[in-house]
C-alpha cells in the first residue's frame, strides 16, 4: 500500500464512517478494499478464456474488554456494512479475554515510499494484453521442437485499500502489477516432462518474454531421459528458485506469533548460533528490488528492515502489534493481511540472504559428489517447521568431480532444518529477485540424504 | 427456499450475454453465509462471520470463453457482467436470442437436520473448548493445542442458454485440530480433522473429544519416533488414510480437461489395463454426507457415481460441460468451481477404491519388512509425468510382519502409473479419509477420498535413516 493520503478517498470515507460509530470502551478497525483483475489464457493461438472482473469488500474488527470479534462481507452496500459491524460486535462476546488483544498504534517509524502503481499498466489496452500471451506462446513453441505449450497466460491485478482504526491508524493506498506465464510439455517417446516460465513487472514494458520462453522450454526438456538416482548421503546445490522456497519454509519459525505459542524451533534461542556463519538473513520490504517491497504493513505501520540471523546467530523475530505485546517488544511492521476476509497475522515480507561472490558454476566446480536441485515437489507436505523434519521430492542434475552430469528425478532429499542451516557450506553471488516473499540465491548444503532407487 | 435470482431476470441476463454472439451462456450465482471460530493457546481468539454473494457469467463461442463476475446481484449489475463476458465472444453478428428456462427437478444428496444458523455461537465455541480440554488431558507432554471450527450454508443457482435452471443448497461443517507435544529431542505435531456436508448434528454422531485425543496421541507417539528409512521399500497404507494417493496418483490424470490437452499420462488409455486387477476406482458425488458430496455440480448437472477404473481397466474420464460438449460425451457431474469468482473446470468429488478381499491383519502379517502409513498429509502430482509426492504424518516400521516403532515425518514419492500396477494386496476394511481441499489452477474445492488397507510393492520413502 502507498501512504499518499486520500489516494482512495471513497474507501477511506467508508472506513472512517465505520470507526466513528465506536462506543465507549470499544476499539474498532475497518479495512476496505476494492480490486480489479484481468486474466487471459491462450491455447494454440486462440483465446481460451478471458476473465475481467471487479470485487470489493469490508472487514471489521471490534475489541472490547480484551475480547475480539470479526466479520466481513464481499460487498460495500450500506446495509451489508451495517450488518458486518453488528455481526462483529455480536461475535465479541464469544472470544476469550486476552490481555494482549488490541489494535496497532502509530509508532513514529518513518515510511520509506515505494513505487507501487504504474499508470502505464493502468492504461494498457486489452488487445495488447492478449497479444503478449500469444507472443509468449509463439516464442515458447519456437524455443525447442520437442516442446508443446500447455497454456500461455497474461494476468494483471490492481487494488486499492483503506484502513482506519480508533487507535489512530488512517492510511489508504493502491497497487498494481502484472505477469505472463507459460506451462510447457516436452515429449520424447512415451515420456513427458513439464516446465514453466514467467515474466513479471509493474507494467508489461518490463517483461522479458524471450527469457520466460527459454526457461519454460529448458525446464521441460532438461528432465527428458532422467533416471532415479541411488540412495546415499550427498551435497546439494539449490538453484536460487529452490532456495527462495526453502527460505519461505524457514520464515514460519521466525514468526513471532509461532514463537510465543510454542510452535517454533527457534524459541528461546536469540543470541545463539542457529546456522553456519555464512548465513545472514534480513527481512527488508524497503528494498525496492524486492518483488514484495512495500511501504505499509497489514495494520498500517511502516514496513522496515529487520535483521533475523546475522553470521549464523539468531537476532530476533518478526512481529505484528499483537505478537509484539505478547513478547514484550514492539511491532516490527510485519502484520500481513490476506484481504478483507481476515484479521492480520504475522509474516516475513521480503527475505534476503546476504549473497556471497561466486557464480553457480564456480560453486558446482567445488562439489565432488552432489546434485543440483532445480525443482522441489511437496515442500508443503514434507517439511514440518515445528519439528524441523525436512523431506522433499526433487529433480535436477547429478554433479560429479565438479562437473554437471545427467538428469535425475523421482527422488527425495531429506535432513532437518536445524542441521541443514549448520551444514550450509557456501552462499552464491547470483541473487535473483523472484516474484516470491524471498529473493533467491544458489546455496550449497552438505550431508543431505538422497532417497531414490 | 427463495431463489438467489428470479427466473425472469436470469432469462433476460442470458439474452444480454448472447447479444454480441456466442453459442453458450451461463449464469452461476451463490449466496453464502459462514461462521468460523479459532481456539489457540487456550483462548478462543475470535469468532468470524462472513457473507459472500455474487454471480459469475460466462459466454462461450467456439473454443473461447469470456467470463466476468460481480457482487452486484441486481439486474443492472448482472447485465453489466453479462456484457463484459459477452464482449470476448463478439464477432460482428450477434442479434436477439430468447432463452426460456426449465427448472430441473431437485437432486438432494445430503440431508441436513440442524442448519448452522439455528445453532448458537456459544454451542460452536463450546466444541473448541471440549477439544482443548481433551487434547491437553492426553499427557503432560502436550505443549500447544489449536482448533478451528467452520460452518457454511451456500445456496447456488445455475441457468444456461440450453434452458437449464437448477438450484442447490450446500451445508458444511468442519473441525481441525493441531497439537504440539514437547519432548527431550524437540517438538512433534499431531493433526486430525472432521468434515461433512450435513448439519450441526454431525457433532452428535462423532466424538470430538476422541478426535482430539487421537491428534494428541499422534504427537506424543512421534516424540519417540526414529528417522524414517531412505529408499525403495514395501508400503502398507491403513484404510481411510491413503485415498489421497489415488487422488494424486491417478485422479487428476483422469480429468478430461488435462486429457484433452494431452497433459495426462492416461490420455488415450480407455479400455487398457492401467492398474493392478485388484483396483476398482470410482468418483462419487452422491456419497451422502461426505466432504465432496454435492446435489448438483457448479454447472447445474446432478452429481453422479462414476466408475473410472474397473478391475484395473480404465473405463472413463471425468467431464465438465465444455469438455463433454467438445468430445460429444455425456457430462459426469464433475464441473466445479471455488466460488462465483471462478470458472468451472473438471474436478473430483469423493474419489475412492472399492474393497478387496484380504483382512488388514493378513496384509500386515504378509509384509516381512516395510513401512505402515497410518496417516498421509497433503500431496501433489505432475499429471504429465505421473510423478507424485505426499507427506506421511503418522507412520511405523513393519518388521517380520508386525508393526513396531513409530517413524518421524517424511515424504513418500512415486510414479502414478507404476504405483497403480504395484498394488499387490487390497483389504476388506474400506474407510473414508479426512476432508480435503483439492487445489487446481489456483482454485480450491472440497473433496473426499477413501480406500481399504492396501500394500504397494515398493515406494520411495524420503527419510534419513540408511
Amino acid at each position: 500500500m502507498s501512504t499518499i493520503k486520500e489516494i482512495a478517498p471513497e474507501l477511506q470515507a467508508i472506513a472512517d464512517r465505520v470507526i466513528a460509530q465506536a462506543g465507549k470502551g470499544e476499539q474498532i478497525e475497518a479495512y476496505v478494499a476494492r480490486g480489479r483483475e484481468t486474466d487471459i489464457r491462450i491455447y494454440e493461438g486462440e483465446v481460451e478464456h478471458f476473465v475481467s472482473a471487479q470485487s470489493e469488500g469490508i472487514g471489521i474488527r471490534v475489541i472490547r474488554e480484551g475480547r475480539t470479534g470479526f466479520a466481513y462481507a464481499g460487498t460495500l452496500d450500506d446495509d451489508a456494512i451495517a450488518s458486518v459491524l453488528a455481526d462483529a460486535r455480536d461475535n465479541v462476546a464469544f472470544g476469550t479475554p486476552d490481555e494482549w488483544a488490541g489494535l496497532a498504534e502509530a509508532d513514529g517509524v518513518p515510511v520509506v515510499a515505494q513505487e507501487l502503481w504504474s499508470d502505464a499498466l493502468a492504461a494498457y489496452a486489452t488487445d495488447g494484453k492478449i497479444e503478449l500471451a500469444k507472443e509468449l506462446e509463439r516464442l515458447t513453441r519456437g524455443a525447442d521442437s520437442r516442446v508443446r505449450v500447455d497454456d500461455a497466460n497474461y494476468s494483471d491485478a490492481s487494488g486499492e485499500a483503506a484502513v482506519a482504526s480508533t487507535s489512530g491508524i488512517r492510511v489508504s493506498g493502491r497497487e498494481n502489477g502484472c505477469y505472463c506465464s507459460v506451462s510447457t510439455l516436452a515429449d520424447d517417446g512415451d515420456e513427458t516432462q513439464t516446465g514453466f516460465g514467467f515474466a513479471v513487472g509493474r507494467s508489461p514494458q518490463e517483461f522479458d518474454l524471450a527469457k520466460a520462453a527459454r526457461e519454460a522450454a529448458d525446464r521441460a526438456t532438461r528432465l527428458l531421459g532422467a533416471v532415479k538416482p541411488p540412495s546415499k548421503k550427498i551435497t546439494v546445490v539449490l538453484d536460487p528458485y529452490v532456495t527462495a522456497q526453502f527460505l519461505g519454509v524457514l520464515s514460519s519459525a521466525l514468526n513471532g506469533e509461532n514463537v510465543a505459542k510454542g510452535r517454533s524451533l527457534f524459541a528461546n534461542r536469540v543470541g545463539e548460533s542457529v546456522a553456519s556463519p555464512l548465513f545472514t538473513l534480513v527481512d527488508d520490504p524497503t528494498n525496492p528490488k524486492a518483488y514484495t517491497a512495500t511501504d505499509i504493513d497489514g495494520e498500517g505501520l511502516a514496513a522496515r528492515r529487520n535483521a533475523l540471523i546475522d553470521g549464523g546467530v539468531l537476532q530476533g523475530f518478526v512481529h505484528s502489534s499483537y505478537s509484539a505485546r505478547r513478547a514484550g517488544t514492539k511491532s516490527t511492521g510485519n502484520a500481513v493481511r490476506g484481504g478483507f476476509e481476515g484479521t492480520p497475522g504475522v509474516g516475513c515480507l521480503a527475505m534476503q540472504l546476504q549473497p556471497g561472490t561466486r557464480s553457480q558454476a564456480e560453486l558446482i566446480a567445488d562439489v565432488d559428489d552432489g546434485v543440483l536441485i532445480q525443482s522441489v515437489q511437496g515442500l508443503h507436505s514434507g517439511v514440518n517447521a515445528i519439528s524441523g523434519d525436512f523431506s522433499t521430492g526433487a529433480s535436477g542434475l547429478l554433479i560429479s568431480n565438479g562437473q554437471l552430469g545427467g538428469p535425475v528425478r523421482e527422488f527425495t532429499i531429506a535432513s532437518t532444518l536445524q542441521r541443514m542451516l549448520h551444514d550450509i557450506v557456501e552462499v552464491g553471488g547470483d541473487v535473483d529477485w523472484l516474484p516470491m516473499r524471498a529473493a533467491g540465491v544458489s546455496l550449497v548444503i552438505r550431508d543431505l540424504t538422497m532417497s531414490g532407487a | 427456499m427463495r431463489s438467489v435470482i428470479e427466473q425472469d431476470v436470469l432469462e433476460r441476463v442470458l439474452g444480454t450475454a448472447l447479444r454480441a454472439g456466442g453459442d453458450f451462456a451461463e449464469v452461476y450465482a451463490e449466496d453464502k453465509s459462514s461462521t468460523s471460530a479459532g481456539l489457540d493457546d487456550g483462548k478462543v481468539e475470535q469468532v468470524t462471520s462472513g457473507r459472500d454473494r455474487g454471480a459469475g457469467i460466462r459466454v462461450v463461442r467456439g473454443e473461447t470463453t469470456g467470463f466476468a463476475y460481480t457482487a452486484d446481484l441486481s439486474e443492472k449489475g448482472l447485465r453489466a457482467a453479462a456484457e463484459a463476458a459477452g464482449a470476448v465472444a463478439a464477432q460482428g453478428g450477434g442479434g436477439t436470442r430468447t432463452v426460456g428456462l426449465t427448472r430441473q427437478a431437485p437432486h438432494p444428496v445430503n440431508v441436513v437436520e440442524v442448519y448452522p444458523d439455528t445453532v448458537s455461537k456459544s454451542a460452536k465455541v463450546a466444541l473448541l473448548q471440549r477439544i482443548d480440554d481433551a487434547a491437553r488431558s492426553a499427557g503432560a507432554a502436550i505443549g500447544q493445542v489449536s482448533a478451528g471450527y467452520g460452518d457454511s450454508r451456500k445456496r447456488i443457482i445455475v441457468a444456461n442458454s440450453d434452458g437449464l435452471l437448477a438450484e442447490d443448497e450446500q451445508v458444511r461443517h468442519l473441525l481441525r485440530i493441531s497439537v504440539v507435544a514437547n519432548g527431550d529431542a524437540g517438538m512433534q505435531t499431531g493433526f486430525e480433522s472432521l468434515g461433512h456436508t450435513i448439519g450441526f448434528e454431525v457433532f452428535d454422531a462423532n466424538d470430538v473429544e476422541e478426535l482430539a485425543r487421537r491428534a494428541a496421541q499422534q504427537a506424543i507417539t512421534k516424540l519417540r519416533a526414529r528417522p524414517a528409512p531412505s529408499g525403495s521399500i514395501p508400503v502398507v497404507i491403513k484404510a481411510g488414510s491413503g485415498g489421497v494417493l489415488f487422488h494424486e496418483a491417478c485422479g487428476h490424470g483422469l480429468e478430461a480437461d488435462l486429457v484433452g490437452k494431452n497433459a495426462s499420462v492416461y490420455a488415450g488409455k480407455v479400455g487398457q489395463q492401467v492398474a493392478s486387477p485388484l483396483v476398482t476406482l470410482v468418483d462419487d458425488g452422491t456419497m451422502a454426507g461426505e466432504w465432496g458430496a454435492i446435489g448438483i455440480d457448479d454447472e447445474g448437472h446432478p452429481s453422479q457415481y462414476n466408475e473410472l477404473i474397473k478391475d484395473g481397466v480404465l473405463t472413463d474420464y471425468m467431464w465438465d460441460h465444455l469438455r463433454a460438449r467438445k468430445e460429444g460425451h455425456a457430462h459426469s457431474g464433475n464441473g466445479r468451481r471455488q466460488s462465483y469468482m471462478h470458472l468451472p473446470m473438471v474436478r473430483m468429488t469423493n474419489t475412492y477404491v472399492l474393497n478387496g478381499t484380504e483382512t488388514p491383519e493378513d496384509i500386515i502379517r504378509n509384509t516381512p519388512n516395510g513401512v505402515y502409513v497410518a496417516k498421509l498429509g497433503g500431496g501433489s502430482v505432475n499429471t504429465a509425468s505421473g510423478d507424485f509426492v505426499f507427506g506421511m504424518t503418522e507412520a511405523y516400521l513393519i518388521e517380520n510382519g508386525e508393526i513396531t516403532e513409530p517413524l518421524r515425518e517424511g515424504n513418500l514419492i512415486g510414479n502414478g502409473p507404476q504405483v497403480l500396477r504395484d498394488i499387490e494386496a487390497l483389504g476388506n476394511d474400506f474407510a473414508m479419509g479426512n476432508p480435503g481441499t483439492c487445489g487446481k489452477d489456483g482454485q480450491g474445492v472440497p473433496v473426499g477420498d477413501g480406500q481399504p488397507t492396501l500394500r504397494v510393492k515398493t515406494m520411495t520413502i524420503g527419510g534419513t535413516a540408511a
